[in-house]
């Protein structure tokens, strides 16, 4: 019977009350959103806090809202309500990819972006995901209020920019023009974590070549995003040899670790099919007339 | 810590380790032992109830977590001693072989068809993907959910116990 070590609970009535209780806390304190990434580590006696700060009643931290040139999504969204909001799925359709293949529908009612973003796992898509989207991370503290790109916040596997007193309060997403976006992932079996997966963005310009596109990628070992297959598309008009060369380019960046989930051949090969695949249908979303 | 939340309908309160997980609340505080007890790793979805509404694997909820809301097992299926149709679905088109991951099964299906009561195939085998069953039954289990589907109001005697001749016969 797998059941975490003792430890001691709390629930937070607000986000200052959060950020009252971590500072109260301290060091072995951990905020329990969802669960489904803490829990099970803490099962396998991954992780052992002392402390755990309950914030599934942050109701306030549940929403999606669109300002003019930013959708805004709370750090305590579901999974379920992100893959199911028409807004997510009209302006990043790369969010609802991405949705579709965490986990499985059941988990997926529990899960929440932020719980995801913190935790950080090496196979966690919705981090590949706000990287491509050049996402906005919206952090409290004691201090009050700071702004982080997803590259920052991202450090590394299970590693980001937050602070222990810290709670992600916040995902803001810019809105583009002209835009598309797209994630695929390959994996052995419906919820298990990905084998290599692949996302990106792309912006074109009016005359229809691409002005910006980002491309990541998930589980395969690439720290940030594939900026030399990102500076081969830009100003270029999309094209299938084009995304050839970003996907030969993506594969050579990453650093994949053979695993039972496949060896590096494999997954650098997969990293190179789907980098041509999203990018194929990112360009599409976007609306791009597709040369070749 | 004490903990109160409304289980099938009932107000339960009980003194517990923080670290208890829903599965066990259910299981060992209240007795309820149709919620099954699985893999432990968030996989099988045999311990799946609803929470709110919402299927969720209890094994990866703490109790605690829960306290002030509603959970739903599956002895809260039948009402008024009837069946609920998802439960004579999986009668009538043989839903269950061994049993285990059924209890599960049926809450996944009754929380999809209160949300969309006409699922497709793929709508279907969609909402459990997330669950597993060993005997290889999904066709069945599938089958089972469509005639829940179409037979909304079929709360009443569970077939084979009727006096309907095709009943009867079966």
């Amino acid at each position: 019977m797998q059941i975490p070590a003792a430890f001691d609970y709390v629930r937070a009535s607000s986000i200052d009350d959060a950020l009252a209780l971590l500072q109260q806390h301290g060091p072995e304190s951990r905020v329990l959103a969802g669960g489904h990434s803490l829990l099970p580590m803490m099962k396998l006696r991954l992780a052992r806090p002392e402390w755990l700060i309950d914030i599934n009643e942050l109701t306030e931290l549940d929403y999606i809202r669109r300002d003019a040139d930013v959708l805004r999504i709370g750090a305590m969204t579901r999974h379920t309500t992100l893959l199911e909001s028409p807004d997510v799925g009209r302006l990043f359709p790369i969010v609802r990819d991405a949705e579709q293949v965490i986990a499985d529908p059941v988990v997926r009612n529990r899960g929440t972006i932020g719980g995801s973003l913190c935790q950080a796992d090496p196979a966690e898509d919705l981090s590949t995901v706000c990287k491509v989207l050049r996402a906005e991370a919206v952090i409290r503290g004691p201090n009050g209020e700071r702004v982080l790109r997803m590259d920052e916040f991202h450090r590394g596997p299970y590693e980001t920019a937050l602070e222990q007193t810290e709670l992600l309060c916040e995902v803001r997403l810019p809105v583009r023009q002209r835009s598309g976006s797209a994630y695929e992932k390959v994996e052995r079996r419906v919820g298990d974590w990905a084998v290599a997966a692949a996302g990106a963005a792309v912006a074109l310009a009016p005359d229809g070549t691409i002005e910006d596109a980002a491309v990541g990628l998930t589980a395969v070992g690439l720290e940030g995003t594939a900026t030399e297959a990102e500076t081969l598309l830009r100003g270029k008009r999309p094209a299938e040899e084009l995304f050839a060369e970003a996907g030969r380019a993506a594969a050579a960046a990453c650093d994949p670790v053979a695993d039972q989930r496949g060896p590096v051949d494999y997954k650098r090969h997969l990293a190179d099919e789907l980098t041509r695949r999203v990018l194929r249908r990112a360009c599409g979303r976007a609306g791009a007339e597709r040369e070749g | 810590m004490q903990v109160s939340m409304k289980v099938n309908g009932e107000e339960v309160t009980r003194e517990i380790e923080p670290r208890v997980l829903l599965v066990h609340f259910i299981r060992e505080e209240l007795g309820l032992t149709g919620t099954h007890w699985g893999c432990d790793t968030t996989n099988c979805g045999t311990c799946v109830v609803l929470l709110d509404g919402q299927p969720v694997k209890s094994c990866t909820v703490l109790a605690a977590s829960a306290h002030g809301h509603e959970v739903r097992t599956v002895e809260g299926l039948a009402s008024n001693g009837s069946l609920d149709p998802v439960q004579q679905g999986f009668m009538a088109e043989h839903g269950l072989q061994c049993g285990f991951c059924t209890p599960g099964m049926m809450l996944t299906a009754r929380a999809l068809l209160d949300k969309n009561p006409h699922p497709d195939e793929l709508q279907i085998r969609q909402a459990i993907s997330g669950q597993i069953c060993r005997c290889t039954g999904y066709a069945t289990i599938v089958r089972s959910v469509q005639w829940a589907a179409e037979h909304p109001a079929a709360a009443g005697d569970p077939p084979g116990t009727g006096t309907d001749e095709e009943d009867v016969r079966a």
